[in-house]
């Protein structure tokens, strides 16, 4: 069982900060982390091939060079090998490109029978790059997944989270599966893991090295535009009637009047 | 501030420093309160390879020393000095079995200790046997292959939680220090069984109890070293694991250190932060010193013993009687700058000096330390005069 692994490098922060500029994130002096999500898709990932006892971990990522800070971290918690995929020609993704990029490496791999990404990054937050992944590779895609089964080499059975319950899912493999933190407990790294992970080798490929439309990339292939950026105003509270039903109605009405009128 | 650690030894601090706030900070005041023994966080400490960094790659372990096991006893005991005892009394019965054990005992009983599926105990003291370590009456008689053991130990961390215990015996009639030996006796040989549970002041997260030895027959390829040789086996463990017990210490008083400071900056009194107030800045200055003298002393103290040098015994006590000390003042120090909170179960400082007090106590008490620097002192000032 070969499962890939998408994880995003994030600010390790809420307090996200945004360039008036560009309107792009300010990523400068704050610490990095692993998306938080994507540690419960390494987990995962480390389960399942620890179930079928073969297989490789594979954790692949989009980003700057510094990313190979996440990716050591990951193979210091058991993963076997880490793929970057950094090219300033990738610089200004939105999910789209980053979905076509992300996609084209995992092509690259050839073997995967699994693909697990974090529900959403806690920056971004849009959710949107699993999904991607797995239109631009032709996989099915399980979004939300806080239980997952492989049944046998050739599919898995997996609980989708819902509001208000879960779906049981079964879906062929290879498939996008798409975590939430229900789903394990994230372990720590091993002293062993710490010492491979200093001295392994992280593959960097760049756009030469992947079967892509340069046209495609980065900002360029990126049709988001982001007009705006800006904290949503606060809604005035409501105006609640207290009171008889009676009078209640009457000022109801006497307040609606002019705004149906249009007076207002 | 640097503490010229190698590249490997930051990597097992950060580890630790890292299961010590992620697992132990969030569960300790409730083993403190229950005095269950945490096996929660002794399979995370035995999946982070933790419980092998002392002992030598070619038995399982991580190939450190002792001072790789003071580095994880300080940090874990940071948050947890009761919780980070179901690591270091692991480490307290392994080393009769690294400093004696022969080639196959070794093989036969270390790579499970280094990889923490079996934690390991050291059984000495009896009721009648504390200080006075070479007053043991266990006795254990030799009957064809087998030694029966009979006695009672008490008082044994991990005790009925470890499945390997290095226990100190009586092999031949009389009473003197000679006659003792030491056996590796495992957790389910018929005849050993676990009695009285201790409820104590403090380490509650580490579980203390009683060893019941009755017609135990344990297999003569279960002597350490040679029969005579038990008082010597427990005196060159203890070299080797008191510097773990100052780190401990060390470890205790820095986390209270660090709650002391916290709350010094936080909390207002006469419309000030009460660290405004040199009485209290100075107790704090005082803090520190302490400890970056104590964890000195532990550093050098575990670097040359791992360095090989012989007479290390003065050294290793000095370390102990010292950090544990410090971690005694420190504590009580950090209650006191917290005031009536500091009183509180709200607040961790009070878990810290009832969990500190027993540095002083057990792997020998603070007098009995400072015996046994005094006799080395009083030898190598005989020795010198000799030669002049
Ligand atoms: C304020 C703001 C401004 C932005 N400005 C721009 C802009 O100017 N131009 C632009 O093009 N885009 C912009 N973006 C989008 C940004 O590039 C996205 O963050 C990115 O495409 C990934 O989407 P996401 O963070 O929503 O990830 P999600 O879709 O929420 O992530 C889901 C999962 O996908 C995987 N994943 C996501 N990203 C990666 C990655 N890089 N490598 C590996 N796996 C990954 C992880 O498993 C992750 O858990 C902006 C976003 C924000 C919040
Ligand atoms: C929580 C806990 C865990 C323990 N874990 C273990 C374990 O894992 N394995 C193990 O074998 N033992 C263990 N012990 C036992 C511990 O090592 C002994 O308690 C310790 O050695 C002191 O013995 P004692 O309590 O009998 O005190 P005593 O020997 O009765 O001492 C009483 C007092 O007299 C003083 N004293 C005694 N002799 C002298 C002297 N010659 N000069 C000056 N003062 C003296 C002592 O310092 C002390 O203050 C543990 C004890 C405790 C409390």
């Amino acid at each position: 069982m070969n499962v890939v692994v998408l994880i995003k490098q994030v600010p390790d922060t809420t307090d996200v900060r945004i360039d008036r500029e560009t309107n792009t994130l300010i990523r400068e002096g704050v610490p990095s982390i692993i998306n938080p999500f994507d540690m419960y898709a390494i987990e995962e990932a480390l389960r399942v091939r620890e179930g079928a006892g073969e297989g490789t971990v594979t954790v692949m990522s989009m980003g700057p060079p510094q990313v190979d800070v996440a990716l050591r971290e990951a193979i210091a918690l058991g993963v076997d090998r880490a793929v970057l995929l950094s090219d300033r020609a990738f610089a200004g993704s939105d999910t789209w490109s980053t979905s076509y990029t992300l996609a084209a490496g995992i092509r690259k791999l050839e073997d995967y029978d699994l693909i697990l990404c974090g529900k959403q990054a806690i920056d971004g937050d849009t959710g949107q790059v699993g999904p991607g992944v797995a239109q631009f590779l032709g996989v099915p895609q399980v979004t939300y997944a806080r239980k997952l089964t492989i049944d046998d080499g050739s599919s898995a059975t997996v609980e989708r989270m819902l509001e208000d319950g879960y779906d049981v899912v079964k879906v062929p493999l290879p498939s996008v599966v798409t975590v939430v933190k229900d789903i394990n407990e994230p372990r720590l790294p091993s002293l062993k893991g710490k010492m491979k992970a200093k001295k392994a080798e992280i593959t960097v490929w760049g756009s030469d090295d992947l079967d892509v439309d340069q046209e495609e990339l980065g900002l360029d292939g990126s049709p988001t535009r982001v007009v705006r950026v800006f904290a949503p105003e606060a809604r005035p509270g409501g105006t609640i009637f207290e009171g008889e039903v009676e009078d209640t109605v009457e000022s109801l009405v006497r307040e609606l009047v002019p705004i149906l009128k249009g007076d207002i | 501030m640097s503490y010229f650690l190698t590249e490997e030894q930051e990597m097992l601090k950060e580890l630790c420093a890292q299961i010590a706030q992620e697992k132990i900070l969030p569960v300790r005041a409730e083993y403190d309160e229950t005095g269950e023994f945490p096996w929660d966080i002794v399979k995370v400490m035995a999946a982070s390879d933790i419980y092998g960094v002392y002992i030598p790659e070619e038995y399982g372990g991580f190939g450190g020393g002792v001072m790789e096991m003071c580095i994880a006893a300080e940090e874990l005991s940071r948050v947890c000095g009761g919780i980070s005892l179901a690591f270091a009394a692991s480490a307290l019965g392994a080393y009769p079995i690294l400093l004696f054990g022969s080639d196959e005992q070794k093989k036969e009983f270390l790579p499970a200790i280094a990889a923490g599926e079996r934690l390991a105990a050291f059984g000495l003291t009896e009721a009648n046997a504390g200080s006075d370590a070479g007053a043991v009456e266990t006795r254990a008689e030799l009957d064809g292959d087998e030694y029966v053991v009979n006695g009672t130990k008490q008082w044994i961390t991990n005790g009925g939680e470890a499945e390997i215990y290095t226990v100190v015996v009586r092999t031949s009639k009389g009473t003197g220090i000679r006659g003792m030996s030491c056996l590796i006796i495992e957790k389910d040989t018929p005849g050993f069984t676990f009695g009285k549970k201790e409820d104590k002041m403090g380490i509650r997260g580490s579980t203390t109890r009683e060893l019941v030895f009755q017609d135990c027959r344990v297999p003569k390829k279960n002597l350490l070293g040679r029969e005579g040789t038990g008082f010597v086996v427990a005196m060159r463990t203890f070299d080797k694991s008191r510097p773990g017990v100052a780190a401990q210490a060390v470890g205790i008083a820095q986390g209270a250190f660090d709650e002391a400071a916290k709350y010094a900056r936080q909390r207002e009194q006469f419309g000030k932060p009460i660290g405004s107030f040199q009485g209290i800045q100075f107790m704090l200055a005082d803090m520190a010193i302490q400890i970056e003298a104590a964890r000195a002393l532990v550093y050098h103290s575990a670097r040359v013993v791992d360095s090989g040098a012989k007479d290390i015994g003065k050294l290793s006590a000095m370390a102990k009687v010292f950090a544990s000390d410090v971690a005694m003042k420190v504590t009580t120090d950090a209650v006191q700058i917290l005031g009536g909170y500091g009183y509180m179960k709200e607040y961790p400082v009070e878990k810290m000096m009832r969990d500190a007090k027993i540095t002083q106590i057990y792997e020998g008490t603070n007098q009995i330390q400072r015996s046994i620097i005094a006799s080395a002192i009083l030898k190598e000032s005989a020795a010198k005069e000799k030669k002049a």
